[in-house]
């Protein structure tokens, strides 16, 4: 079996709110392996930026953050006081964020700002942080990359930024990298260069990676595994392969329908949309959180949570009543298995 | 940086043009200066007399520039009441000002930009709400009444320190700290909001992504950003407070250009206030000229385009 690397067992992220308790994350859990890509899909505010930082412990302070488990490298990083944390954090776990464009301070050059994180965590002169920075920089695909360091961010654009804030994370080595939609503020062209760009760089760094994108295509081509959210719950999961192609629960379904994946949507099928919106995560509510927008829904599914069951293939599991015989026989009327 | 330098640069000297020539036409302000300057008693001939003695029937435009001339080349006119030269008495003075000045806005600094920070650390807190009181009182209190107050306390009551005069450092600690206070809230409010604003900010994100300590965080990550408006303010504050040193001065008995303004004034010696007007201003241009270039030193954004 191959190294675990992060283990995330039962986590919540609960934020007060004016009007009560926002229940934004609700029991997910995922693993990742060494070398081993997941995948986190989702509509928006599905609860995927807030799962990422709370595994970095960066959620917003009045957020409250439970899980019964949080490993990284089999170390709890749950109860672990801050300046543990930070030994942590950019170190062997490393994050990059979706404003390519806000993410690098405006005030100090490139060249300082990815010496600076190997230095936090490393005892190593300035010579031999900035000729790493050099190599990860050329890594990443950018050119001239010995002058790069001397630039300021606002010289640079979204696209560039993001390879740097790439190459910044990837100065310590991190066993483990998330990247929260780091490529949805770019420009259509270079997004997909981008996110293959990083899973080039997970395979040859042989890290795990995190992936929240909403790019169904890069997906399919990289992922190794899928989690599935919807209103801050997993709702699938499986290999990539798993989720693309037998679909099991009835939001995926509908998500792999109202996107088009080359190589897999047919030529001129209509595209779906799942009518409704996202129930308010105000509050709580003992029902599965897709009823009422789910085309097959019954009336036990308002009776209580629904648990993760698993489906028919080892590793595979998602959240409905229905059976994986009735799933799958959905999946072929809708077109999507 | 350059092209800004030069830019920043013109703007100065235009702002100084057009003081030299608000502070010229501070001469006829008055009505005729020559009347004014003959006195009630004097006859038509004795003012006509002094009309063209001091230029005044020279046109306009003419006196200004040779004024003009005058003043850059350092010859800023004869005191009508001291009988000696204006910039001489002037030079004199103006290290006590810079002085005081200096001192006040130091004290200002040190004490509204930690506030600042601390109240931004912990908003709507205890702390937060201790910081904004220890400011606002300064804003609150008139100088010259706070100055008194200082006066009775610590100079009357408790003998710590003196009252009037500019011999020794000590002398100082009083008046800076009353034309400083005035300036605290302005600026500690600035740095609040820059650091509230920079706190949340993506990079700060980042920088705590990274692992970096608290301090530097805090320091190097988001106070060098917070900090950029609040030198062009600090630059504005300063000028303010020149001006209110007048008041201090005068309260102090200190011999800068402050209390020689208000002797000036009583006396009406118009070169003298011209000359007062006219330094002040000019040093007020260099100052805002000085924050400009140390903005851009400090924002990169400005300084490499
Ligand atoms: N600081 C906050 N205060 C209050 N509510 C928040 C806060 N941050 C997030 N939320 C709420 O938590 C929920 C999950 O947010 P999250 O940012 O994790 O969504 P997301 O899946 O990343 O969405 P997106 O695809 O738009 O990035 C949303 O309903 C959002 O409104
Ligand atoms: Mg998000």
């Amino acid at each position: 079996m191959s190294e675990r690397i992060l283990e995330v067992g039962n986590l919540t992220v609960d934020i007060p709110v004016g009007n009560g308790m926002l229940h934004a994350v609700q029991g997910v859990s995922f693993h990742v392996d060494k070398g081993e890509t997941l995948c986190i899909v989702g509509e928006s505010g599905c609860g995927k930026s807030l799962t990422s930082l709370a595994i970095m412990d960066l959620l917003p302070s009045k957020a409250i953050r439970n899980a019964n488990t949080l490993e990284l490298d089999g170390e709890d990083i749950l109860n672990v006081p801050e300046r543990r944390m930070s030994d942590i954090r950019g170190n062997t776990m490393g994050m990059i964020f979706q404003e390519p464009m806000t993410s690098l301070n405006p005030a100090f050059t490139i060249g300082n700002q990815m010496v600076e994180i190997l230095k936090r965590h490393r005892n190593v002169s300035n010579a031999e942080a900035r000729d790493r920075a050099i190599y990860l920089l050329e890594k990443v695909g950018i050119t001239a990359a010995a002058s790069r360091l001397s630039q300021y961010p606002h010289q640079l654009s979204g696209g560039l930024r993001q390879r740097v804030m790439i190459a910044m994370t990837l100065m310590c080595g991190p066993d483990l990298i998330i990247a929260d939609e780091p490529t949805t503020a770019l420009d259509v062209t270079i997004q997909a260069q981008i996110l293959l760009l990083l899973a080039e760089l997970q395979r040859e760094f042989e890290m795990g990676l995190i992936l929240i994108t909403h790019d169904l295509g890069v997906v399919a081509r990289i992922a190794d595994r899928v989690a599935v959210m919807y209103a801050g719950e997993v709702v699938e999961e499986g290999t990539a392969n798993q989720v693309f192609n037998r679909p099991t629960h009835p939001y995926t379904q509908g998500l792999l329908e109202c996107i088009p994946i080359p190589g897999k949507t047919e030529r001129g099928k209509p595209l779906g949309s799942i009518p409704g919106i996202v129930p308010s995560l105000v509050g709580r509510f003992e029902a599965c959180h897709f009823a009422d927008r789910c085309p097959f829904a019954m009336d036990s599914c308002t009776d209580g949570n629904i648990a993760l069951r698993p489906a028919n293939e080892a590793g595979h599991a998602y959240r409905c009543l229905l059976s994986p015989e009735q799933c799958a026989a959905n999946a072929k009327t809708k077109g999507v298995a | 940086m350059l092209i800004y330098a030069v830019k920043r640069l013109s703007v100065a000297i235009l702002v100084a043009m057009t003081v030299s020539l608000i502070t010229f036409s501070m001469i006829y302000l008055s009505g005729d200066p020559a009347m004014a300057l003959a006195g009630e008693s004097a006859s038509q001939s004795d003012i006509e007399n002094i009309r063209r003695v001091y230029g005044y029937d020279q046109p306009i435009m003419v006196q200004y520039f040779s004024w003009l001339g005058n003043a850059l080349t350092g010859n800023l006119g004869h005191s009508h009441y001291l009988k000696t030269e204006v910039s001489e008495v002037i030079f004199t003075r103006l290290p006590v000002t810079m002085t005081l000045g200096a001192c006040a806005l130091t004290f200002a600094l040190t004490l509204s930009i930690p506030l600042g920070v601390v109240a931004a650390m912990r908003p709507n807190t205890l702390i937060d709400r201790i910081a904004l009181t220890i400011a606002v009182i300064g804003q609150a209190l008139p100088s010259f009444w706070f100055a008194l107050m200082m006066i009775i306390l610590f100079g009357v009551t408790l003998r710590w320190l003196p009252i009037t005069g500019s011999d020794s450092w000590m002398n100082f600690i009083m008046p800076s700290v009353a034309l400083g206070y005035y300036i605290t809230p302005a600026v500690m409010r600035l740095t609040r909001a820059g650091m509230l604003e920079v706190l949340s900010s993506d990079y700060i994100r980042t920088a705590r992504a990274k692992g970096l300590r608290p301090s530097v965080v805090l320091f190097k990550h988001a106070l060098r950003n917070a900090i950029i408006p609040v030198v062009s303010l600090a630059a504005v504050q300063f000028g303010f407070m020149l001006g209110g040193s007048i008041v201090i001065e005068t309260i102090f008995a200190i011999n800068g250009l402050g209390q020689l303004a208000w002797e000036s004034i009583l006396r009406a010696d118009l070169p003298m206030m011209q000359a007062i007007v006219l330094v002040l201003s000019c040093f007020y241009i260099v100052l805002t000229f000085l924050a400009d270039l140390l903005n851009a030193f400090l924002d990169p954004r400005i300084r490499v385009s």
